[in-house]
């Protein structure tokens, strides 16, 4: 049996110690939000926080993510009021949406260690995420705009 | 799906049953309903429903039956808006959901279910404003009757009817309006009155699509869902031979493997288990006939090919005397690859077989066809097989698949296990498995007067049919699959001259092709505004001017190219390095210009800078909308340039994932600005025809850098400054 602090939730699963988070995460526990998009660390829709660091679940191993916090999308606020989320709804970021879960993850990263990235900051911390839509742009925004609405309504 | 296709589309379908509009006044629970109900575990609930678009709820519901599916492409909100347009009701009680599949959710132009073409909103435009009209005036007529006036003596707000000091709410009207007969018309609102229609509202998925809770076909779950993942044959049209399953039976959660017309499924409790398990399972495959194929020497017969004239797809005077009487003549040759769609979402399909239905979970852009092609598999009537369709994490022409490819591979897998299935592709199964934009070949001969301007042009292309061996395979014409050809053999640039040719080739090779976001004008506009490039430094002419001169009897082209002109500052200085290229494109009956800012790095590679875009959509229903379609399809067309491409070799795909398949990132998303031309003009798309100028208009500046055309894609890994 294997211990996880999702979303500041207990859990737990007889799962095997090779199984990757994200499938403990969708599979196991039900929580959907976290996509797979490739399996091998390439997209980032996978990503969620292991001690607040931005990981791709699809490669980190129940080895290493039992008994750390872990913070999904699902996690990211308590009613999907994070300054990024709002930024999101504002600037109309999504289109297909499947990356966006990912997305968010890794923009709330840099936010918290950077409360105020450059573009060039932005293209670092976000180049790991593929959205085929092509939401760049947007996100870039968005991001700017959670910034501001940060600095604003003192939003975590 | 150019306008020529749309007709030949509508010649094909004609003896479809068409829907005629015609409005059923019904007061009963619709199989949408139904679903919406089993998801939600609420109570059942009475519902006005004065057409197959919209129900009415006695407890203030109003939900909104989508006939198309939301791929990204924003139609769960413009469809939406067209009936609050016309209803008045309160946003805040709208709910939207996917149509199952079903008569009355054809496409009012293509007569079949399909969310394609970029169609949706100018299809849409007249059906969807009709239904929330005709509920307004039957809830206006209920309201009146109770309060003892004329229906002219009351307004509708907010989800209110109301006359003077009295009002009442839809949903205590819901059961009288449904009493009502329908009108045999409804006058709809004038341009003048529009609250929406031009102005646009955010969108109604997002809230759904940043905290996690959107569903897509992956997210489907229920108690006894198995996940199955399939061992395809490695090289394309393999079949398996013998298979040893005793290691892949081994994995702890592994429940079955069962052998299917493409291959050998393991199902397991979770897609770990299934995947280990598929990774254990030993199978012996026959190649088949097609070991040898190779996409490099597949290009080499091609060029072969284009020596021959082939079947004509525009034929214009005698183009053989054309190019003789011409002052110069200009030639060019163009390859490109096939392309994957590589929706972000991989393949997947979940489906319950029970006695005598069949429910089936997936994101499709084609559950008609889908719903049939299960039915036949298991003996059932289509409408013994319901069609669930969550939002499809992308699409691009990849989720309409004719053939039903992954939706009877996942039937298979239940109807041989007898169990409840979530299907699941890897992404390696989603590249290699897949169906792919077919490679083509465009040799050009273009004789130009002494002005530069083209007289006589010859067009050689080569490339696969999509329509071939498929149900659209009626729509090709003398044998001409004009999906090869849009873009060239209707271009303004070609159908002008007196002497043309356009020859086409449509080889047979076993490679499954499919249409793929702008289909035909993905090859098509970057040949063509390539080449209209050339033409331009030939004459030693601006490129804008150039155009504008070919151009001058095309004013809806014309006014993309000269509002992108001005807000790009075309032919104002740049910053050192940066070089401007333009294109403008017509598709889907919209006309898209874009001029690109490039620079290249000192090993050559090009870096994108900015994308400016001009469109010509007609009516842009919802404009932060079309701009968003613009943004997205530049960047789809980034990636085209820069590195879309898939290579075979002895008949296998050799890209299997993003690291070898690259999609631009974030680094490489120019900058973009989209304008809208004001336009009164015939409605056209916006979810494609924002793809076809990008690659060119790249290309064009590359050639302002470097004085070296692009006549290959994709470029990412070239040194332009030595190519």
């Amino acid at each position: 049996m294997a211990k996880f602090i999702i979303n500041k939730k207990e859990y737990e699963a007889d799962v095997p110690a090779d199984m990757p988070l994200l499938w403990v995460l969708r599979d196991i526990i039900g929580l959907t939000g976290t996509k797979f998009g490739c399996g091998i660390a390439q997209c980032g829709a996978c990503t969620v926080h292991l001690n607040g660091e931005a990981v791709r679940s699809c490669v980190t191993l129940v080895s290493r993510a039992a008994g750390q916090e872990i913070t999904t999308i699902e996690g990211l606020s308590a009613a999907s009021n994070h300054a990024l989320q709002r930024a999101w709804l504002e600037e109309d970021v999504p289109q297909c949406g499947y990356c966006q879960s990912g997305q968010l993850m890794s923009a709330a990263v840099l936010l918290r260690e950077n409360p105020n990235p450059t573009d060039r900051d932005i293209d670092d911390a976000m180049s790991g995420n593929i959205c085929r839509c092509g939401t760049y742009p947007r996100i870039r925004k968005a991001i700017h705009l959670a910034v501001k609405l940060q600095k604003e309504g003192g939003i975590k | 799906m150019s306008k020529t296709t749309d007709v030949n589309r509508r010649q094909f379908l004609a003896s479809a049953a068409m829907l005629s509009g015609g409005l059923v006044i019904s007061f009963v629970l619709p199989a949408s309903a139904k679903q919406l109900r089993k998801l939600n575990g609420a109570a059942p609930t009475l519902y006005f429903t004065p057409s197959a678009f919209l129900r009415v709820g006695v407890d203030e519901s109003i939900n909104i039956t989508l006939a198309h599916v939301e791929m990204g492409q924003g139609i769960w909100t413009t469809l939406s808006m067209l009936i609050a347009e016309e209803l008045d009701a309160d946003w805040k009680n709208i709910t939207i959901e996917h149509s199952p599949a079903g008569k009355s959710f054809l496409h009012p132009a293509f007569g079949l279910q399909i969310t394609g073409g970029s169609s949706t909103t100018w299809s849409e435009f007249d059906r969807y404003r009709q239904a929330g009209a005709t509920a307004r005036v039957l809830l206006v007529q209920a309201a009146a009757q109770k309060f003892g006036v004329k229906p002219e003596d009351c307004r509708t707000e907010n989800g209110m009817v109301i006359s003077g000091n009295q009002k009442i709410s839809y949903g205590e009207l819901a059961a009288a309006a449904a009493a009502l007969p329908a009108p045999a018309s409804v006058e709809l609102r004038k341009p003048e009155q529009w609250k929406y229609i031009g102005k646009g509202v955010k969108r109604l998925d997002a809230p759904d699509k940043v905290n996690g809770s959107a569903k897509y076909g992956m997210d489907v779950h229920f108690p006894g869902l198995l996940t199955a993942v399939v061992a395809h044959a490695p090289v394309i049209g393999g079949k398996v031979s013998s298979f040893d399953a005793t290691a892949a039976k081994a994995v702890a959660g592994v429940r079955d493997v069962v052998q299917i017309p493409t291959g050998v499924a393991v199902l397991a409790d979770h897609f770990w288990a299934a995947k280990k398990g598929r990774d254990a399972l030993k199978v012996v495959w026959d190649a088949g006939p097609n070991a040898d194929l190779n996409s490099a020497t597949q290009m080499a017969t091609y060029k072969k090919m284009a020596d021959e004239k082939g079947l004509p797809a525009l034929q214009k005077g005698d183009v053989e005397a054309g190019l003789k009487k011409a002052a110069k003549i200009i030639e060019a040759e163009y390859e490109f690859p096939y392309l994957a769609h590589a929706a972000m979402e991989p393949i997947n399909c979940t489906v319950k077989i029970g006695d005598n239905k069949c429910e089936i979970w997936t994101g499709t852009q084609l559950p008609g066809v889908d719903q049939a092609a299960a039915a036949a598999i298991l003996g059932f009537k289509p409408e013994q097989v319901e069609m669930i369709t969550p939002y499809l994490g992308g699409g691009f022409g990849r989720r309409a698949t004719p053939t039903s490819d992954f939706v009877t591979e996942a039937v298979h897998i239940a109807k041989a296990s007898g169990k409840a299935i979530k299907m699941v592709w890897t992404r390696e199964d989603d590249m290699k498995a897949a169906y792919y934009r077919p490679a083509f070949l465009h040799r050009m001969r273009i004789g130009v007067n002494a002005a530069g301007y083209p007289v006589a042009w010859k067009q050689t292309i080569v490339g696969q049919s999509i329509m071939a061996g498929t149900m659209f395979a009626s729509m090709i014409q003398a044998g001409i699959d004009s999906a090869s050809v849009e873009g060239v053999n209707d271009s303004p640039y070609t159908t002008a001259l007196p002497d043309s040719y356009i020859g086409l080739h449509s080889p047979e090779v076993p490679v499954h092709v499919l249409w793929y976001r702008s289909v035909g004008h993905t090859h098509t506009g970057f040949a063509m505004e390539t080449m209209i490039d050339d033409l331009a430094t030939h004459a030693g002419k601006d490129p804008v001017a150039y155009r504008r001169e070919l151009l001058k009897d095309h004013k809806r082209h014309l006014a993309a190219l000269n509002l992108v002109a001005e807000k790009s500052g075309w032919g104002k200085p740049l910053p050192k390095g940066h070089f401007h290229g333009v294109a403008v494109h017509e598709s889907f009956l919209s006309y898209v210009a874009q001029v690109a800012e490039i620079s290249l790095d000192e090993q050559g590679h090009v870096k994108v800078h900015k994308v400016t875009c001009a469109v010509d959509c007609g009516l842009a229903v919802n404009p932060d909308g079309v701009k968003a379609q613009m943004e997205s399809g530049i960047v789809f067309g980034v990636t085209m340039a820069l590195y879309g491409e898939i290579n075979i070799e002895k008949g296998m795909v050799q890209q299997s994932n993003f690291h070898d398949y690259k999609i631009a990132r974030m680094h490489e998303a120019p900058a973009i600005a989209v304008y809208i031309v004001p336009s009164t003009d015939k409605m056209g798309g916006a979810g494609e025809p924002c793809v076809p100028p990008t690659a060119p208009a790249i290309a064009n500046a590359v050639f302002a850098a470097t004085g070296k055309r692009i006549r290959k894609l994709p470029f990412a890994n070239i040194n332009l400054k030595q190519a």
